[in-house]
């Protein structure tokens, strides 16, 4: 049971990690991911709200009719999702502002709705929460390692610190124009699925 | 598993009640905060225009309204450009007075793409330690490539030389239009002139690189991969420096102010 335990906690960082394998989540990770702080913010964000959601999920499983399954599981998700942005705006409000509809948009993030519905409908309230907590972890690591090289390959920052000093401002560091822009993240997650998958062959999906 | 038709429905409801319940909870509860944040960022943003503060510094609630003391917000009427009557600024509300046909009406067709006017509006007068008019602080908004712009911008107090300009809320791309927010950038802002000799307003963001504020008082360096955007810049200032805007209480400011010297 503990080993079971550990599996479920653990396994969505690399053996099953909700971006990386599933691809799931990935506008978010697209849009947050220029800085270190508001990715750090936004995972908080979405492990709270993920962890929840699959708590309370599991909870009701039992008494959630099947044919609203998906609103109930909805309107819990919604809720939850409103809850961390009033509470972004009231205690970190730099931070919300630059996140802005992004927090909102944890709602339609599918990797919430998929571990709601694929994992909590299913287990047990213990399992759940930490499923919802390792994949919120998953998350987390593909979006923290995207901020970090773009904040700093992009802007040369890290925290809004400066580490490479820019040529605008005196420096020597060009910035790389590409980080700064979406589709760098699409690169550097690319790359991460490349990687991953060399080392951990069972991952590439079989060829039609 | 099957349940009856008056289960789901009951179930629905108390669901969706219970969640009404955490929600309205937590906006409630939470209001007060925010609203002190969203005023105590406005502050901050007012101070960065008038260049009271350095968007590099950490401020905390305690030194921003430290800074604030030698600032004065004041309503007044756009159309005339006086103080207005029987309006208290602690009741000042922009939203509901941009959305109250009884003291807003509709913008003319503009480039900047505003779509109403406030007839009364808050600008921050700084005072300097021996409490003369040093500058003014004016509200700007207008549309960029993908967002509407907010922003501050701070004239001297001969109404026409640019002290800073600063955003405070845009959705602009990071590194291309959002360079907005660039201090560097910002700081070309300082000493540009906004009108030529006969009142016209000539103050542009152009493309490429502008001279020193002697060599092209009237011109700003563009921001690169951010043609729109600047133009955006460009459309909100002539807007609302303009008649339809600030323009009869800039008035005033440089008569009071040729007045001052003679």
């Amino acid at each position: 049971m503990k080993n079971s335990a550990r599996k479920t906690l653990l396994d969505p960082l690399l053996e099953n990690n909700p971006i990386a394998l599933q691809v799931l989540g990935i506008c978010s990770a697209l849009a947050v991911t220029t800085k270190m702080e508001t990715s750090v913010v936004m995972c908080g964000a979405v492990i709270f709200v993920l962890t929840f959601s699959n708590l309370f999920v599991s909870l009701l499983r039992n008494n959630i009719p099947n044919s609203i399954r998906i609103i109930v599981q909805l309107t819990i998700i919604a809720s939850l999702v409103i809850i961390a942005d009033q509470f972004l705006k009231a205690y970190f409000f730099n931070i919300s502002k630059q996140l802005s509809v992004f927090v909102g948009l944890i709602i339609t993030n599918c990797i919430i709705m998929g571990r709601a519905e694929a994992f909590a409908m299913q287990n047990g309230p213990t399992t759940s929460l930490l499923d919802g907590l390792g994949n919120g972890f998953g998350y987390s690591f593909i979006l923290i390692i995207t901020g970090f090289l773009r904040e700093l390959l992009g802007s040369g920052k890290l925290f809004g610190h400066t580490i490479l000093p820019l040529v605008t401002e005196g420096g020597w560091y060009t910035p790389n124009g590409l980080m700064v822009t979406s589709a760098g993240a699409f690169f550097i997650i690319g790359f991460f699925i490349w990687v991953l998958r060399a080392f951990k062959k069972e991952q590439i999906e079989e060829e039609g | 598993m099957q349940h009856s038709v008056a289960y789901t429905i009951a179930f629905a409801s108390l669901t969706c009640l219970i969640c009404a319940i955490l929600v309205s909870t937590s906006a409630v509860s939470l209001r007060d905060l925010q609203q002190t944040n969203a005023d105590l960022d406005k502050r901050r943003n007012v101070l960065l225009a008038a260049g009271l503060a350095k968007s590099s510094e950490k401020l905390n609630t305690v030194e921003i309204n430290k800074r604030f003391q030698s600032i004065k917000a004041t309503v007044i009427d756009i159309t005339s450009g006086q103080p207005a009557q029987g309006i208290d600024l602690k009741d000042y509300d922009s939203k509901k007075v941009r959305n109250n046909p009884l003291t807003s009406q509709t913008a003319p067709v503009n480039a900047a793409r505003v779509s109403r006017i406030p007839k009364y509006v808050i600008v921050y007068q700084v005072f300097n330690d021996t409490q003369q008019l040093e500058m003014i602080v004016l509200p700007i908004e207008g549309y960029g490539l993908w967002s509407t712009l907010y922003g501050f911008i701070a004239l001297d107090v001969d109404g026409k030389t640019v002290h800073g300009l600063t955003y405070y809320k845009h959705g602009e791309t990071p590194g291309l239009g959002g360079e907005v927010d660039n201090p560097s950038w910002k700081a070309r802002w300082t000493d540009r002139i906004i009108i030529d000799d006969t009142g016209n307003i000539v103050i542009e963001v152009i493309k490429g690189r502008a001279g020193s504020p002697k060599e092209t008082p009237h011109f700003v360096d563009g921001l690169s991969g951010a043609t729109i955007t600047s133009r955006g810049v460009t459309n909100m200032l002539h807007f609302w420096l303009g008649e339809n805007g600030f323009e009869p209480y800039l008035k005033i400011l440089r008569e009071t102010h040729e007045a001052s010297k003679k």
